[in-house]
């Protein structure tokens, strides 16, 4: 068999269905191969969207996500998209084409180094010089990338060697000496766990994206009951419980709630379970008051623990392991006062919107969460739209909220939501974007029309980038380099794709809008008009 | 800033060295020296790395490290369980009316004159760190043309191998 169908049928042995790329010249076998049409290829209008749709199809289906790329630009178009699926975690296979190993360091035509290029942005990268090893590089890059802390592999493949020919034969098992992931806790850890935990006044959990990553939302909410456990959670986080959960305060961070910051300096006992605690989740929390706390940590990246914050209970798990060992160990726990405690500081802190002659985007996604069903998916991209989004998106059923939490890369909401909504065309997938984010990736558009993806896509339409708009007029008193004056009218460049459009320039519109756009059976673009100084929190 | 050396058993593939090292440059660790060479077995290399940091940098590291999955094991010999051990090679000014004054000296610190020039001797010197230093230093007067120096290698004293070591998370 020549390497290339060795490939495809590897990936067919992973369970891939669907495979996002982009053709060139060090790919052509590959591509020959996936002609076969044992997988499915979509492809993509440029690379990095190919990253990002992968990304978003691996968050949906809990699946390893799969893109393909060929050499040189082709390489480096993905890198970013790479650098997103890393700094969140996202298990991704990620296979660009190579010149030809005779040719590799001449600097030939369309020549990268891309192995020594996203070394540090994946969690583990091949240079494939002989076919032989394909099939074993394929299942050990499967297996590094949805195991432990899951994470992007790139495999580099030069054009002969996916021409080779060899004996198709898929490994059973993986034995990699330098990788044993950790995913039960350390039980002498977990039982110290639970004694600070039954001894603590006022302990509060910390959800971070973890907890997706080890489909653990269910443990969490048991463990919360459980115990009483207030529950505070990471943009990464959110939807960890669902809105209305009785226990859940909400998301913390520089764009978090204050409430929920205020929790956390009140908490004598922090949970964190699959958080890395990053700057933008403490920003809104005084550095010397989360010094003075007791934490306990639970994550599966013993690195994480103790990096960003001191860490007193270290135990190194799987969220969702580490809960089910926690959870028979535990007992309700008199926390009524501290729960009545964090109650009033919740509510003193709600307030009301603010109404002006355009659209209110946090009302706008309020209106549109009232609205679609318990299986929703909302992507959000980078700026102010993520955390009107954030902030107002409800969670219930099996909802999810996704957005680009550590790399903050601006484009990714079409991508992302393209594999969201190809990995389960039943759910309804909404895409919310600012005027500067949809800029970045509007040439998805192209593949959104070609593959009919019923995707339904929210323009908050400001005429400016307006979150460094806003950190300049906080700062500098004025903005520079962030007027989007000169957009084009984006109605009109959508309904070109053969889409059906909508502007909305006032609340009242919203819900009528809305209800058309979700009854529609395919692809649908409403732009909202919104106040250029409209703040983000 | 204390100084610690770092065993670290790798997977004797090309690129190991580059992610190891990459590793330090971009989260900003200091190191003094690395060296690297096959073990008993072909199919894995042996790092010793000398760096400095507090313990904090200290554990970032070995954590960090323990993530690549070429690392298969990183072990820290302190002083009062190995040897540690350096290689020099140092080109000294060496004229007829100072060459026995050089040689002199190098017999000291059982040296060894390695080659020999009209004008210059090269000698190799193996030791720990300080002789190493204390050597060149006592060489300095003499005129030092060039030296090189290998880094750092060492081993646990005693029977113990680093396979028998657990492995960091476990300790």
């Amino acid at each position: 068999m020549i390497a290339a169908e060795v490939i495809v049928h590897c990936l067919a042995e992973e369970g891939v269905d669907l495979v996002f790329g982009y053709p060139g010249g060090a790919v052509l076998p590959l591509y020959e191969a996936l002609r076969g049409g044992v997988l499915r290829h979509v492809l993509v209008r440029q690379e990095q969207a190919a990253v990002h749709s992968a990304n978003g199809y691996a968050r949906v289906t809990g699946r390893v996500g799969v893109c393909i790329g060929t050499s040189g630009p082709g390489a480096t178009n993905l890198v970013t998209g790479i650098a997103t699926a890393y700094m969140d975690s996202i298990p991704l296979v990620v296979i660009t084409g190579q010149v030809k190993t005779s040719y590799i360091g001449r600097d030939v035509f369309q020549e990268v180094d891309i192995t020594g290029a996203s070394e540090s942005f994946t969690k583990h990268n091949y240079l494939v010089r002989d076919a032989a090893h394909l099939p074993r590089i394929i299942k050990e890059a499967f297996h590094i990338a949805r195991t432990g802390r899951p994470g992007p592999v790139l495999i580099d493949i030069p054009s002969d060697v996916q021409a080779e020919t060899l004996k198709y034969h898929y490994p059973k098992d993986v034995s990699i000496r330098g990788y044993k992931p950790t995913e039960k806790g350390h039980m002498g850890q977990v039982k110290r766990a639970v004694k600070a935990i039954r001894e603590a006044k006022r302990p509060l959990l910390f959800a971070g994206g973890g907890i997706f990553l080890s489909n653990a939302q269910q443990e969490l909410a048991q463990f919360a009951e459980t115990t009483g456990i207030p529950v505070v959670h990471t943009l990464m986080g959110t939807g960890c419980l669902p809105t209305d959960h009785p226990n859940l305060i909400g998301m913390i961070g520089s764009h978090g709630f204050k409430y929920a910051n205020k929790a956390m300096e009140m908490a004598d006992l922090l949970i964190f379970v699959g958080a890395r605690i990053a700057d933008r989740a403490t920003g809104g929390i005084q550095e010397d008051l989360l010094a003075n706390r007791d934490i306990i940590h639970i994550d599966v990246d013993p690195a994480e623990i103790g990096k960003n914050v001191g860490c007193d209970i270290p135990v190194v798990g799987d969220a969702r392991l580490v809960l089910l060992q926690m959870l028979p160990l535990v007992q309700p726990l008199p926390l009524e006062k501290w729960r009545a405690d964090l109650k009033a500081v919740k509510e003193a802190e709600q307030t009301p919107l603010e109404f002006g002659a355009l659209v209110n985007p946090k009302h706008a996604i309020r209106v549109l969460s009232g609205m679609l069903d318990d299986h929703a998916v909302l992507v959000a991209d980078v700026g102010q739209n993520q955390f009107w989004s954030a902030r107002n998106f409800q969670i219930h059923g099996t909802r999810r909220f996704l957005c680009s939490g550590g790399f903050g890369t601006m484009g990714y909401s079409i991508p992302a939501a393209v594999g969201a909504k190809m990995a389960d065309p039943s759910r309804t997938v909404v895409s919310v974007m600012g005027d500067g984010s949809f800029q970045m990736s509007m040439y998805e558009l192209g593949t959104i029309k070609a593959n009919k993806i019923g995707l339904k896509m929210v323009l908050f339409n400001n005429s400016k980038l307006g979150m460094v708009r806003e950190l300049q007029d906080n700062r500098y008193g004025e903005p520079f380099g962030v007027m989007l004056d000169d957009n084009p009218d984006f109605t009109a460049l959508v309904a070109a794709y053969g889409f059906p459009v909508r502007k909305v320039e006032t609340n009242e519109k919203l819900e009528e809008t809305f209800r058309e756009m979700l009854a529609h059976e395919g692809p649908f673009f409403v732009e909202c008009i919104v106040d250029s100084k409209e703040s983000t929190l | 800033m204390n100084r610690h050396i770092l065993s670290v058993l790798v997977e004797n593939q090309s690129g190991v060295l580059s992610r190891v090292s990459g590793l330090f440059s971009r989260r900003g660790y200091n190191i003094d020296s690395l060296t690297v060479g096959e073990t008993e077995d072909p199919k894995t290399s042996r790092m010793t790395i000398v760096v400095r940091g507090d313990d904090y940098i200290l554990e970032q590291i070995k954590k960090q490290l323990n993530k690549l999955i070429d690392v298969i094991k990183i072990i820290e010999l302190k002083p009062n369980q190995a040897v540690y051990r350096e290689l020099a090679l140092i080109k000294v000014d060496a004229p007829p009316e100072s060459r026995s004054a050089v040689i002199s000296t190098i017999d000291i610190f059982r040296a060894k004159v390695v080659d020999v020039g009209k004008e210059s001797l090269t000698a190799e010197i193996t030791g720990d760190q300080s002789k190493v230093d204390a050597f060149i230093e006592l060489m300095s007067p003499f005129g030092i043309r060039e030296i090189v120096r290998t880094g750092l290698t060492a081993l646990e004293r005693g029977s113990r191998e680093i396979k028998e070591h657990k492995k960091y998370e476990e300790e």
